[in-house]
């Protein structure tokens, strides 16, 4: 039907088990028979309780890190290495801060020696409302604006699939709510496949197609996955005092709220 | 502080006076000293040495040669001690295996007294420019080493992780971010090392040479000309300071992007 397999990115199986350096009897397996899959311009969020792995299956997926066992097919070719189709946008500053954030946007263009790096720089940091500030040191932007440039930085690059891991979980809810519409108006446009990493159930509702809840860990593995039926564009503010967001946020949390719990005895206990 | 530099340059000014009024023979009654002559034999008198270092560099004009010969010692020493610890800190840095075997000899290298090397170097490369840089370049290249070690194992791990996912091969990661992360670290170290790599210099003439600064200073000592050591002593701190200048501007210029606390302008 397609030339290239609908299925964008899939997880067959994945587990993650790390071992203690110091003392190789101590292990933590911290995500155990994961199967996700994440269809070509869908948008996939996972949920769960704090400490679940969820950056783990992010860093699986991007081919920062080798599961223990399972397998990961991007576009039905096997992984190898880092993933070359996907973007990254992470939780931590991950601004190299020695680059303007002009610089920064061009980064990946020039390490693919593209000829009109600046000129499609400069362009992304007008559609992520940065037009003035390309000459600024990521130490001179604040928390947001730092947020837009990780952004350009990885969609100038045009992925085929942009994995974010709890991206706006630093900035304040304005701010916040801001950064998803824009993020939600990129995406419509080019309709890539997106998997999202949050612990904000709301978040994950007001952007997603679907919505994958991981269990407590150690060992976490999806327990429910739910289709988000609310007609896009959404207005990210606006979707959460619908009747329908309201419904599924109580049948999403009715099936998190235990895992929640569980991750924080856990947290109390350790 | 407005009034910073006059009142830097009182005290500098205040120093120089106690010292005139307390060595210059006939001024004030001895009161450490036999005679009035000790004191200026021992110490040196400023007034003679300024008159010592005004014909040096206008009368005479005969230190331009020596204040020469120190100063290439001096800038090779900084130049090749730098880019081998530069070159050897990125190495090892990427390369446990490598600084795993070596790490034992490393140490024992940087522990070891290396200012003794110097009769071996005047051995090995002559009296001449070379043993004094070589033995400069021994005392600069462990510091930047050191450090630019510790700057490459301390480079954020999500940054690095993020200029991979960009698609930095090896090489681009070195060059765009290994690099650049050391360097804040490099220029750190660099005042201490260049003041390091002019002590190199001096002692190496110091220890037997036919010119140079150290080698005025030597020969100064043999005559008992304490007034010319003095001046000569004088002379090498004012290089150093323009050399640390110098390197402190530099960094400035490289290192922008660093964040630097600003104090609110009271109005």
């Amino acid at each position: 039907m397609l030339a290239e397999p609908s299925i964008a990115l899939s997880l067959r199986g994945v587990s993650c088990t790390f071992a203690n350096k110091d003392d190789p009897s101590q292990r933590y397996t911290a995500v155990r028979d994961v199967d996700l899959r994440v269809g070509a311009g869908e948008f996939v969020s996972v949920v769960g309780p704090t400490g679940c792995g969820k950056s783990t299956l992010l860093n699986v997926a991007a081919g920062l890190l080798a599961p223990s066992s399972g397998s990961i097919q991007v576009f039905g070719a096997p992984l190898q290495g880092i993933n070359r189709r996907a973007g990254y946008m992470f939780q931590a500053e991950s601004l190299m801060p020695w680059r303007t954030a002009r610089q920064n946007v061009m980064a990946g263009l020039e390490f693919r020696a593209v000829g009109d790096a600046a000129a499609q720089a400069d362009e992304w940091l007008k559609r992520v409302g940065l037009g003035g500030f390309g000459n600024r040191y990521p130490h001179q932007l604040s928390g947001g604006m730092r947020k837009r440039v990780s952004l350009a930085q990885t969609l100038v690059l045009d992925p085929d699939i942009i994995l974010m891991d709890e991206p706006f979980s630093a900035l304040d809810i304005q701010t916040r709510q801001l950064m998803e519409n824009e993020v939600l108006a990129l995406w419509a446009e080019k309709k890539k496949a997106v998997l999202f990493i949050t612990h904000d159930l709301d978040e994950a509702i007001a952007m997603s197609d679907r919505v994958v809840c991981l269990s407590a860990g150690p060992g976490s593995h999806p327990i429910g996955e739910f289709t988000i039926d609310i007609a896009r564009p959404r207005d990210v503010a606006e979707v959460r005092a619908t009747k329908r967001f309201v419904e599924l946020h109580t049948a999403i949390w009715s099936v998190l709220r235990e895992e929640v719990l569980k991750g924080y005895q856990q947290q109390l206990a350790a | 502080m407005k009034h910073l530099h006059f009142w830097q340059a009182g005290l500098l000014v205040s120093i120089f006076v106690i010292w005139h009024v307390l060595t210059k023979p006939g001024l004030i009654p001895p009161f450490m000293f036999e005679n009035d002559q000790q004191a200026a034999f021992f110490f040196g008198e400023p007034l003679k040495i300024f008159g010592r270092i005004w014909s040096w560099f206008a009368v005479n004009a005969d230190i331009y040669q020596h204040l020469w010969v120190t100063l290439v010692e001096t800038v090779l020493a900084f130049g090749i001690g730098t880019v081998l610890g530069l070159a050897c800190g990125l190495w090892l840095a990427l390369s446990p295996m490598a600084a795993a075997i070596t790490d034992p000899y490393i140490k024992a290298l940087n522990s070891m007294p290396r200012v003794i090397l110097a009769p071996i170097f005047a051995v090995w490369f002559g009296l001449g420019i070379a043993s004094k840089v070589a033995l400069g370049v021994t005392l600069v290249f462990f510091i930047v080493f050191f450090n630019v070690y510790q700057g490459v194992k301390e480079v954020s791990p999500v940054v690095l992780a993020n200029a991979r996912m960009l698609g930095a091969t090896q090489r681009q990661l070195l060059r765009h971010v290994y690099l650049p992360s050391a360097t804040s670290w490099v220029f750190s170290s660099l005042h201490t090392s260049v003041g390091l790599a002019f002590v190199g210099a001096v002692v190496g003439e110091y220890l037997g040479s036919s010119r140079g600064v150290g080698y005025l200073i030597l020969q100064a000592e043999g005559a008992f000309d304490i007034n010319t050591v003095m001046a000569g002593i004088l002379v090498l701190t004012l290089f150093a300071l323009l050399l640390d200048a110098a390197v402190g501007w530099i960094e400035r210029r490289l290192m922008k992007w660093q964040p630097k606390t600003g104090d609110t302008e009271k109005l």
